[in-house]
């Protein structure tokens, strides 16, 4: 058994805590774009971070496999990799594996060889079980069992990158240049209590959920002792990864949209909720009454995405930055705003959108300039 | 018998300072000062000094100190004063020892070995003096889960829930033990505040039912005061099972303090000893526990939640566990220092377990077995600051009871001498020269007072903390660590140790 706790948080702290540059740009409309400028953006940021850790997500990665599930994979040593690709044989259709292509990057030192599975879900999987629980499990099986291997990402057309490095460095490294998708998020990490580990960057992933996090969770310990109660191990010990099992927890298995979602994660004040309309008075209350502990108390801004959407979300109060920019349709989420304004200079709309109020760019509601951005502008506080 | 016992307080006056006002002789219920009209003298007889406070706190002059007696035993570890008297006492009575209040003894206290955290540099603290803070909490059964039909109407509907404003109630003391002026200014302390009183098994004055909104009604052993209108106008039904301070063991409230107003309110006759059986003579297993629960539900037609307590004891995570899976949606946990009216001194102090292990054993069975949600836990039993509330919120507590410190709040000296019937505050008595000492009025406000002050406190330690909300404490120990405690004890609180 693999001590995930033990690599992560190694002091044995309450959980790792960071602070972080965090960017995200979705196209609504669903064309793919190159990850140009995303990286440029990122690296704009980079003061943000400290080299221990960078990372990103693209969605609408791999179309040419858009129903297999893909895993990247990082492993420490060659007996690693042989162990857990016997163990995918055994539980997956395999259709193909590659090596994730990189190139020699001179600040990169030491990395994990890394390599991309496409795999179907087969006969092996208990009938009665849904696809993507047993995905979950054999992603837990790995990360616990298997010593020298990690599953950066597991979702369908979709990957995750990420090293110990600035985020810039790491997109070097993985060549994202060349790649294209929807939706890309980035992540420069600054961790004040854990080594740079390449499975501990960010974004964090489980299956095609993922989160890239700014701030620091007070809540934590009830979170997560709220998220076992549902079988959640929080075996990274990170304020991330709470969130990405809350957001799997509401939105895969208590069928709840985002919008909702959003509050509970930053739920309305009392005092709020008492001045709403009868309806939403009640549906409010009573979600805090269930939820209250998963409401993420302390600072953060966390960029969510899953196919289809991203979610911008500070905490209550904002104490953590989160700016969004809108054009034609694109929506730009950041840090700073100035890294939207190096690759945007021209933004239909720019704003601050108020502590524990969504930003979502969904494809189902595509952003159509400039009237849909005028709407969302109303936000601003 | 000429008494062995020595006095336990020497009185001692100031004759200079003292004016002959004779308001300590009117004060002091137990007759320790008179005027010796042949001396012109006020005089005391010390031997009977309970060490209340009463007469010190009123004499218009100052003119009176109440000491210990520094009368010195030959040192012994084993014989120490206490037990000594105790002996003695018993030697001339061949009774049991009663007493009142709660357990004095050094069993440790978990409180004082759990510090709190602060937020520093990777976090902001939050000041509440400019930022929202809130401690609104519901009581009641949740479900795991919130269900919306796709235009995000409600499809789940809450079992009965509970606001509270503060999370800090008034615990159970029953009319009879206390007064009606007691009770009177606990009712209107809670409805100020927005928390809840209890009424304790004793039954509810109807002057009183216009509180009903903020109270918590007992069904106990001895089903006093139990009628359907109390039912019904009550906010919580209890069913009290135990006590902290005698577990185990039932009630006894003498005939003298059974007053006419007593009488009433309980439905038994004038004068007669109020008895009540050590169990619920219908609850002899957990099924029948669920029994009454359910008729109680049945009873209040599903409006309110139905709260079971009982003394914290050795197996409490499994009772609970059974509580919550018998329909309770409330459990009260009361710890060794829950304190009491009267009870056998040697129950009180040698029965039960500390609060803060039982509350976090139960928190963690109760999660272990994926139904803490199910029910809202109280805990109770020596709670004596808003720091000792932030803690027990932190190990997993919806929320505390207070009873002594609420007496406290009213006068209280602890004294110890509820069980006399004398009360010199007028807080534990049904004699209505006594009881006429606890203003409505006043101890509304001294009790709001204090509510109000623990509130502003409790805002201060969230803040700290880097958190605004309650129920992101509530449960969350890693902002909590243990000074000076044991591998196995920091283990069953589930908290680190300071420094780790
Ligand atoms: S019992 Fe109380 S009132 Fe009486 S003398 Fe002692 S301290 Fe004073
Ligand atoms: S109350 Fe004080 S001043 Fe008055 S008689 Fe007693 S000791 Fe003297």
């Amino acid at each position: 058994m693999k001590e995930l706790e033990r690599i992560q948080n190694p002091y044995n702290d309450d959980k790792a805590i960071d602070a972080c540059s965090i960017f995200g740009a979705m196209d609504t409309s669903g064309k793919r774009f190159s990850g140009k400028g995303v990286i440029r953006a990122i690296a704009n940021m980079h003061d943000r971070g400290n080299g221990l850790g960078g990372g990103f997500a693209i969605y609408g990665l791999y179309p040419e496999y858009a129903d297999l599930y893909a895993f990247h994979i990082m492993y420490l040593s060659q007996k690693g990799k042989e162990d857990v690709e016997a163990f995918l044989k055994e539980k997956f259709r395999l259709t193909h594996a590659e090596e994730v292509p990189t190139q020699p990057t001179p600040k990169i030192t030491n990395p994990p060889l890394v390599w991309r599975y496409f795999l179907e879900v087969g006969p092996q999987k208990p009938e009665e079980e849904a696809d993507d629980d047993y995905v979950v499990e054999r992603v837990m099986e790995i990360n616990t069992k298997f010593p020298d291997a990690f599953v950066f990402s597991s979702g369908k057309d979709m990957g995750v990158f990420k090293g110990v490095g600035y985020p810039e460095e790491i997109a070097e490294y993985f060549c994202l240049e060349q790649y294209e998708g929807y939706l890309w998020t980035a992540h420069g990490r600054f961790p004040t209590n854990t080594p740079g580990w390449w499975g501990g960057a960010h974004p964090f992933c489980i299956l095609d959920w993922t989160v890239v996090h700014n701030g620091e969770i007070s809540s934590y310990g009830i979170n997560r002792r709220y998220l076992e109660q549902f079988g959640y191990h929080c075996t990274m010990q990170t304020d991330t990864e709470v969130v990405a099992y809350a957001v799997d927890l509401l939105m895969r298995k208590h069928n709840l949209p985002i919008e909702i979602v959003a509050k509970i994660l930053a739920s309305p004040l009392w005092s709020d909720i008492q001045r709403l309309p009868q309806r939403e008075q009640t549906l409010m209350r009573t979600l805090r009454q269930v939820y209250g502990s998963l409401l993420l108390n302390g600072p953060f801004t966390v960029i969510i995405a899953h196919h289809g959407e991203m979610i911008g979300l500070t905490d209550r109060i904002r104490l953590r930055p989160l700016t969004v920019g809108a054009k034609g349709s694109m929506l730009y989420l950041s840090s700073e705003e100035s890294a939207i304004r190096l690759i945007c200079p021209d933004l239909d709309e720019a704003w601050i959108p108020a502590g524990g109020e969504p930003v979502v760019g969904s494809l189902k509601a595509p952003l159509k300039t400039p009237v849909a951005a005028k709407e969302m502008v109303s936000h601003v506080d | 018998m000429k008494t062995y016992l020595p006095p336990k307080f020497l009185v001692e006056r100031d004759q200079d300072k003292c004016i002959k006002c004779e308001v300590c002789v009117n004060q002091c219920s137990f007759d320790n000062h008179y005027y010796d009209a042949e001396d012109d003298e006020m005089k005391t007889r010390t031997e009977g000094c309970v060490g209340c406070h009463r007469c010190v706190t009123f004499c218009p002059t100052g003119a009176l100190t109440v000491r210990r007696n520094p009368l010195e035993y030959r040192d012994n570890y084993n014989w120490r004063p206490e037990y000594i008297e105790d002996i003695i006492k018993q030697a001339e009575t061949g009774g049991v020892l009663l007493t009142g209040m709660g357990n004095d003894k050094g069993q440790r206290i978990y409180w004082d070995h759990l510090v709190l955290n602060a937020s520093q540099v990777t976090n902001p603290s939050i000041d509440p003096l400019r930022e929202p803070m809130e401690l609104t909490t519901y009581l009641g059964r949740k479900p795991d889960r919130v269900e919306l039909d796709t235009d995000l109407n409600l499809q789940t509907e809450l079992a009965p829930q509970v606001k509270l404003e503060v999370p800090v109630m008034f615990a159970a003391m029953s009319y009879g033990a206390v007064s009606l002026n007691v009770h009177e200014s606990l009712a209107r302390a809670a409805t100020e505040a927005g928390t809840l009183w209890n009424t304790g098994e004793g039954g509810l004055h109807p002057k009183l039912y216009k509180y009903g909104n903020n109270t918590i009604v007992q069904v106990a052993s001895g089903r006093f005061g139990v009628h359907p209108e109390y039912l019904e106008v009550a906010r919580v039904v209890e069913i009290k099972i135990g006590q902290g301070a005698k577990p185990g063991i039932g009630g006894h409230l003498p005939g003298e303090k059974v007053s006419a107003e007593v009488s009433a309110t309980r439905m038994i006759p004038q004068g007669t000893d109020a008895l009540s059986p050590a169990p619920q003579h219908d609850i002899y297993s957990i099924e029948d526990l669920a029994q009454l629960v359910y008729a109680l539900k049945e009873a209040t037609h599903y409006t309110k939640p139905v709260s079971v307590k009982i003394a914290a004891v050795h197996n409490s995570a499994a009772i609970a566990s059974g509580m919550v899976r018998a329909g309770a949606d409330i459990i009260v946990l009361d710890g060794l220092r829950g304190a009491t009216g009267a009870a056998p001194k040697v129950i009180r102090d040698n029965v039960g377990i500390p609060i803060e292990l039982a509350l976090a054993s139960v928190d963690t069975r109760l999660r272990q077995e994926g139904i803490r949600n199910r029910a809202s836990i109280v805990v109770s039993g020596g709670i004596r600051n808003s720091g000792d509330v932030a803690k027990a919120i932190a190990l997993g507590a919806d929320a505390v009871y207070i009873g002594t410190a609420a007496l406290i709040a009213l006068g209280c000296r602890l004294c110890q001498q509820c069980h006399t019937g004398k009360c010199a505050w007028g807080i534990c008595t049904t004699d209505l020269f006594l009881s006429k000492r606890v203003n409505p009025d006043i101890g509304a406000r001294r009790l709001a007072n204090l509510l109000r002050g623990w509130s502003l406190e409790l805002k201060d330690m969230l803040g700290g903390m880097g958190i605004n909300a309650l129920e992101s404490l509530r449960g969350n120990r890693l902002h909590l660590r243990g000074v000076g405690l044991t591998e196995t004890e920091l283990k069953i609180l589930g908290v680190k140790m300071a420094g780790e």
